[in-house]
């Protein structure tokens, strides 16, 4: 825009060059910043600045500061202002990037050493927490189990719900419905995980296990898969059902048949979210499964490990030895977590309903 | 079909008309195809929705009838669902608030086991407000910052991959975001907390008591931090799309008047976007009031009600809870319930606030962001 402006004025009958004012050229920007990093880096080993975190910060407000008055300078204040804000915005990205590629970096290099086919396929069972060895074979089979049961209970409500949300739902049920979906979404996790606790585990009197821990997860999901459900309903044109009707077929053949089929892919999408989401949840399996060193292959009953409460219980163990594991334990969960987000992206890719199909 | 269907037009040929004539309308004198009363509902019942031509209505399907309840039920079951954590969590938490003899909302120790039990919340409901605020202060801004870089800023083919690389922070689980906080992100905030202490300690605030100064920063303000990352990615996705829907004329207009990219974002595409972005904060608000796990590797707990933000101590509701329960007996649990259950009200409100907000536009509500 701006070079478009530029060249409308200069090209004017009138020929007053003077109405765009003084411009920085192209490469300002790019040159304050690469300025602005260096006197960082420059003031921040001349003042014996231990953190890194300050560097960034006073590179940061170097490049804020110094591109504004440059702009205020040669452009006028409203430019200033513009670059000023542009620069900000900038700023904020590489401030959200930071952090994600940090954990990433650090995640990768602390557990690449660890994670091998002995601590893949070997419990903590003999273990010493002091010593290297043991592994995570008991964790990754508890977090299988509870994710999978808790998918059994909440994707088919879920998908219910939806559903009729989408296909059914008029009336006051269904806007209440709508709206405790969409406020359910923000229940803490620890909270599902005290009401399974009160409810199955102290009322029902029965013994922490891999199941309770699935109940508080499938709380946590369903609203997740509702919602999503419902957008990739909607999305589903209307001369499909009215074929459908036009041709005799009833209405719960034309959903089963017509109109989820069609959604299949966004659905599929929406439920791979949604166990990738409650898999990195620790605190409801905290409360539910209790925690073990050993194998447990029966969800119904006993104390069962999961990845996330392995890590939570070597972190509170408190020794190399612990956070090594504890660290190995992230990376495979984050592995696992990152593959089911890449994988649940490229079927909705894969699969899209497309208006006007 | 051997009974006569009230919906079929009479004009039609074919079996039915036999049936139409014999039901008597005709008789009247009036336009043949005058229709049954009941059709509209009719229709209305058999489709579902409006402007769908119905099919012809059909004896009552019994796989119609299963079908419909099974998801009425469905709805249903969420609502009790929902009702029932109300519920169980009030009537567990009741045992416990009888037999205490401090405070529920005044009392500072955490003792429900001890004989007679004293405990209170006023310590985890500070630690969890102070939290959640910092770590709003930090990543609303940011957030929208991201937002609009995403939305205005950013060249076109780079803005959907970072959108999905902010996307991505918000599938590390939170015990990697703990992890990462107390083994990385403690350490290399000593710097910045010992600078904070020296420059901005009159604040009396951001400031180390002179016992603890030096020791690792496992304070409510690190908690902040850490839960502004955590946060961002909610924020930045709800209001990313409520910026993208910014009128496209206001837009233009705002440019055509002469305006900078600035003031155009300013005038155009911020007024429209503020119910958007504050219902998107109120959710990330709810989120940090709601995390355990970062919460709990990365404070050091204390039953100490202290305004020094940087001193290590201080806890929150959910923090609380995961530290507490392996020691917690029956008066114990009952005693963390209820405080799961102050947890759970203050989060339902603030949510049910921010889907108030949000409902005139609720394609963006974010829950499945």
């Amino acid at each position: 825009m701006s070079t478009d402006v530029k060249h409308r004025a200069s090209s004017s009958p009138l020929g007053r060059t003077s109405l765009t004012g003084g411009r920085l050229p192209k490469w300002a920007p790019a040159a304050t910043a690469a300025g602005s990093v260096a006197a960082g880096c420059a003031i921040g080993a001349g003042a014996g600045l231990a953190s890194h975190i300050q560097w960034g910060l006073i590179a940061a407000l170097l490049f804020v500061s110094a591109s504004y008055a440059l702009a205020a300078k040669v452009e006028g204040t409203r430019q200033a202002k513009d670059r000023l804000a542009t620069s900000l915005v900038w700023v904020c990205f590489i401030l959200a990037v930071i952090p994600l590629v940090s954990l990433t970096v650090y995640t990768v290099q602390q557990g690449a050493g660890v994670v091998d086919g002995t601590f893949l396929s070997h419990s903590m069972n003999g273990v010493i927490s002091s010593e290297p060895g043991g592994g995570i074979y008991h964790a990754i089979l508890g977090t299988l189990e509870q994710v999978g049961l808790a998918t059994l209970i909440a994707a088919p409500i879920g998908l219910l719900t939806a559903v009729y949300l989408v296909e059914y739902g008029r009336g006051r049920l269904a806007k209440a419905v709508t709206f405790f979906v969409d406020v359910m979404t923000g229940v803490p996790s620890i909270v599902a995980g005290l009401f399974v606790l009160s409810f199955w585990i102290i009322i029902l009197g029965f013994s922490f296990s891999g199941f309770a821990g699935s109940m508080a997860l499938a709380i946590l999901m369903m609203p997740v898969v509702v919602r999503s459900t419902e957008e990739m309903l909607k999305l589903v044109p209307n001369e499909l059902r009215e074929a459908s009707y036009a041709l005799g077929v009833p209405k719960w053949k034309t959903i089963v048949r017509v109109v989820v089929p069609t959604a299949i892919g966004g659905i599929t999408t929406g439920i791979m979210l949604a166990v990738a989401r409650i898999t990195g949840e620790t605190a409801p399996v905290l409360l539910l499964c209790f925690t073990t060193d050993v194998i447990n292959t029966n969800p119904f009953q006993d104390a069962q490990e999961s990845l996330p409460l392995y890590i939570w219980h070597q972190y509170s163990l408190g020794n190399d030895q612990t956070y090594a594991r504890a660290w190995g334990a992230a990376l495979v969960l984050i592995a696992i977590v990152m593959g089911l987000n890449l994988v649940a992206r490229a079927v909705a890719r894969w699969r899209s309903p497309k208006a006007g199909h | 079909m051997d009974t006569p269907s009230p919906t079929v037009p009479q004009d039609r040929d074919g079996p039915y008309g036999p049936h139409q004539t014999s039901h008597g309308h005709a008789a009247h004198g009036q336009t043949p195809v005058e229709l049954p009363a009941e059709l509209p509902a009719a229709l209305a019942e058999a489709t579902g929705q409006r402007g769908v031509t119905a099919p012809p209505k059909a004896r009552n399907r019994i796989g119609d009838t299963l079908f419909l309840a099974a998801s009425r039920g469905s709805g249903i079951l969420l609502l009790v669902i929902m009702a029932a954590i109300a519920v169980f969590l009030g009537w567990q938490a009741s045992k416990s608030l009888s037999s205490n003899t401090g405070h529920f909302f005044t009392t500072f120790e955490w003792n429900p086991d001890a004989t007679p039990p004293v405990f209170g919340i006023a310590v985890l409901l500070f630690g969890t407000v102070v939290s959640a605020v910092i770590a709003m202060a930090i990543a609303v801004p940011v957030a929208v910052g991201i937002a609009l870089f995403i939305s205005h800023y950013a060249p076109r083919r780079l803005a959907q991959p970072i959108a999905y690389l902010v996307d991505l922070l918000a599938a590390v689980p939170s015990i990697v975001y703990g992890l990462w906080g107390a083994l990385f992100l403690v350490p290399h905030l000593d710097g910045l907390t010992a600078w904070m202490n020296d420059y901005l300690g009159w604040t009396h605030l951001l400031s180390q008591s002179d016992g603890v100064s030096g020791s690792a920063p496992r304070n409510l303000f690190t908690v902040g931090i850490l839960l502004a990352i955590m946060i961002l990615p909610i924020i930045t996705a709800v209001s990313r799309e409520v910026f993208k829907q910014a009128p496209r004329m206001h837009e233009e207009a705002a440019l055509a008047l002469g305006a900078t990219r600035w003031e155009m974002i300013r005038t155009a595409v911020l007024p429209f976007g503020r119910p958007g972005v504050i219902s998107a904060s109120m959710l990330g608000l709810g989120r940090a009031l709601g995390e355990t796990m970062a919460v709990a590797t990365v404070l050091s707990p204390s039953d100490k009600l202290n305004l020094h933000l940087l001193d290590p101590g201080g806890g929150t509701f959910a923090q609380n809870i995961a530290a507490k329960f392996g020691e917690a007996f029956d008066n114990g649990r009952s005693a963390l319930i209820a405080s799961g259950l102050m947890l759970f009200v203050i989060t339902l409100l603030v949510n049910a606030a921010a889907r108030l907000i949000i409902a005139r536009r609720k394609e963006f509500s974010g829950a499945n962001a």
